[in-house]
Parts: structure tokens; sequence; C-alpha cells
């Protein structure tokens, strides 16, 4: 690896100013991505600037009325193991444990695959469908960003010169609301998905009042399809409603063919994914 | 080459210091700088598990993590598993049981293994399975290795309620 200095700065303010005087920096949470990305030499930095010793980074907070925030430095088995992401957000704790396995979830953040930008990042469908938004600090001080706008080419983001990631913050839950992610993967578990589909639900009197719904690795970024949300607004909970949503975000997906599928494949797999996922969150939102 | 830092850590609960640069992994620290060779390179990316420590309370591949990251932090180590010369439970139950061949992987599954002992002292074998889905044996088909786990869990815990 080439070599670079490291600084570990204790508050926000040094971080952003080393980050301007230091374009060419690179940001350190887990590193599960970075230090590969710096072993290939796909990066490069003089500079690597660790964000762990940040408090505000490695806040994990839940306020019914601000709803939750997850610093950008929160590993992944924090979530996993937290009791009011359990309870208030179960799709939320699945997916921390799906990325990567215990070891790399011991240090892996969500914050960070937010940035990587992966189209096949497994947490990012189910941010959007949560509402998600961004918390971005730099020179010129505090933006927010809805997380279906964060994402902008495959490993690029939204985040310009001198800016970080501060936190993502998910609204709480109206009452009778559920959420789900499922991803499409031939083993079972330490895979990259074939397809993700992320979906959030809101149940009134056995009808929808809200859906949002978004897909992974079927577009150079995670896909939010709002019209498959939108179509089961109204509607009463049932399969064919469930079925109509799935099929306009198999029509939104414009996948590619590699490695790990056909196009066609991962076309077939979105309606699949998506019915699948609006059953569960159905299921918790009834629960609810 | 960027200078040198000096890193202060508690290793196998000894203190130990060691300088590294700042672009080598904890892996490499803990093998040529330390002398600690016990911890295997297997991808070098995170895949296969063999690095596999524990760091603080949390079970890591330690060639994604800086050495400079493990500045005041608990590292654990294959070294540290054995009491003196008695063997741990699981590295009993991984020679009872077969449960290696080559030998690369064996460190990262004792220490990965041990950590979910101490989660979950009767793990099911799904439970095992997927907690162990992070290291990787090319050698025994893995049956081994999770039978070894779950006869460590009754040495250590007894017999399941």
């Amino acid at each position: 690896m080439k070599a670079f200095d490291y600084t570990a700065p204790a508050t926000l303010p040094e971080a952003v100013g080393l980050l301007v005087s230091q374009p060419s920096a690179r940001l350190l949470a887990g590193g599960t991505d970075l230090i590969v990305q710096l072993r290939s030499g796909r990066k490069e930095a003089d500079l690597v600037i660790d964000i762990k010793k940040i408090p505000e980074l490695n806040a994990l907070d839940f306020d019914p009325i601000a709803g939750l925030t997850i610093g950008a430095a929160v590993p992944c088995y924090r979530l996993t193991a937290h009791l009011v992401i359990q309870s208030h957000f179960p799709a939320l704790a699945e997916v921390a444990s799906w990325i990567g396995g215990t070891q790399i979830q011991g240090r892996a953040s969500i914050g960070g695959n937010l940035c990587n930008a992966a189209p096949s990042a497994d947490s990012i469908p189910l941010l959007i469908a949560l509402g998600a938004t961004a918390l971005i600090a730099g020179p010129g001080g505090r933006r927010t960003v809805a997380i279906e706008d964060f994402c902008t080419a495959p490993g690029r983001n939204q985040l310009a010169s001198g800016e970080l990631l501060v936190s993502i913050q998910i609204p709480t839950p109206a009452p009778h609301s559920g959420a789900a992610y499922l991803r499409f993967i031939p083993r079972n578990e330490m895979d990259i998905a074939v397809v993700g589909a992320g979906v959030a639900v809101t149940i009134a009197d056995g009808v929808f009042t809200a859906a949002r719904i978004a897909l992974s690795a079927v577009a150079p970024t995670p896909l939010f399809v709002p019209a498959a949300g939108a179509a089961l607004v109204g509607q009463p909970v049932a399969p064919a409603a469930l079925e109509a949503a799935a099929q306009i975000a198999q029509s939104a997906a414009a996948p590619i063919s590699d490695m790990r599928g056909t196009a066609a494949y991962r076309k077939h797999l979105c309606a699949v994914m998506t019915r699948r996922a609006l059953e569960i969150a159905v299921t918790r939102a009834q629960e609810n | 080459m960027a200078p040198k830092v000096q890193v202060q850590t508690t290793i196998n609960n000894e203190p130990v210091q060691f300088l590294c640069e700042p672009r080598q992994s904890l892996l490499e620290c803990l093998r040529d700088v330390v002398g600690l060779t016990g911890t295997k390179e297997g991808c070098g990316d995170g895949n296969c598990g063999s690095c596999t420590i524990k760091l603080g309370d949390r079970i890591v591949t330690s060639c994604l993590v800086l050495g400079v990251e493990a500045e005041g932090e608990t590292i654990t180590t294959i070294e540290g598993l054995a009491h003196g010369n008695t063997l741990h439970p699981l590295q009993k139950a991984f020679l009872e049981h077969a449960a290696l061949q080559c030998g690369i992987c064996t460190p990262g599954f004792l220490i990965a293994a041990d950590a979910l002992l101490q989660k979950h002292p009767h793990p099911t074998e799904d439970q095992t399975r997927f907690w162990l889905s992070n290291n990787l044996c090319r050698c025994t088909g893995y049956d081994k290795i999770i039978r070894a786990v779950q006869a460590a869990a009754v040495e250590i815990h007894g017999a399941p309620q």
C-alpha cells in the first residue's frame, strides 16, 4: 500500500478543516471499503482522516419526535444490537446483520455503505424507503440531502470537496407502518445482492396510506421508484395491489448483465423481491 | 515513507508498544513488528477471515484495520487463547474432531468461534454457520468445524437445558 499520513481529529470543524486544506485526503470509518481500495490502488490518499474519534459521528440516538440519528461512523453491529432499532426499525437491524459477515459488521458503518455508493449497497434502498436524509457538514455549513439524491453514479456521491457525512436521519414511522429489505443472493450470507428491494408502507383501516419502494443492483445508483409506492396509496391491502406495485418496480429497473446475473433475470427478480418485501412490510405494519 | 507512529496496546493481557507506518495493517504489525505470527494472512481484503482477531469486544479482520487504529485498544490473538500449556476447549475440540487440515484458517476460526460462544453459549447449527460465514476453509467442508464448535460449547457451558 502506498504511504500516507494518518490523523484522527476529535471534532467536526477540525475534520472539515483538514479536508479543505488537503483535498486528496480520504475519510476512514470502518475501513472495510477504503483499506481494500487503497491496497488495490483503486484509490489513493496522501492523508487518511479517521473520523471515529468525533463524538457526533458515533452517535446512535432515538427520539420519538426527532427520529433515529445514525452517526456516520457507527458500525453495523451497534444497529443490530440496539433494542430500539430492533423494535422500531427491525428491517434496519436485519440489513445491518447482512452487510458482510460478523467481522465486517464489527467495523463497517451504514454511513460508509452510503458514501461508497455501490449500486448494490444493501442499506441504501431501505434508507430511501424509510424516508431517510443525509446530514452533511462542510466549509459552507450544514445541509441535508434526501438519500435517494445522495448517490450520483457508481462509487460517486453528492459530497463536494471539503464535505463529509455527519449522520443519517430516519423519521419515526407513523403508526401502523412496516418496512422490509430483501435481497436475492445465491448463498445464505456474505454475498453481494443480485437484486435488492427496500420497501416501507403505512396502513389505515385496511388501505395503504403511504408507501415507498427502492431497488438495488438494477441501475447505476440505488433506484427510488416513486410510482411503485404511489400505486399502492389508496388501494386496499390485497395481493393484486402488491403485484401491481411490484410490476411498476420491475418496469423502472434498468439492470446490466454481469457475473451475478443477466439483465432479464434481474428484471424478473425485481418483481419477486418487491412483492415478497411488501408482504413482510404489510405484516409488520399490521402488528404495529 | 511517512514517519513511523508509536502505538500503545494491550495484546493478550500484556501491554505492548510497537512502531508502524500509517499504511501498515494491524495484521502486518502483529506478524512482522510484534512477532505474533499465529494470525494468518489469507485474502488480504476481508473475505476469508484467516486474520481474525478480537479488537476490544468485537472480532475483526485485522487486514482491514490499520495498526495506528489500535492505539489504546485491547487485542486478543490466537496466542492468547490457551492458558499456558492447557489448550482452550475449542482448540481441543478442533483436534478431536479433526476440524482442520492445512491449518491456515484455524486461528481465525478459533477466535471467531470463541466470540460466538461468549455471545451464544449453545448456538444452533444455523447460528454457528451464519456467525462463521466470514471465515473460509478450503479443506474441511465445514461440517467438522461446526461439530467441533458445538462440542466445545458443551465442554465449556455444559449440555443445553
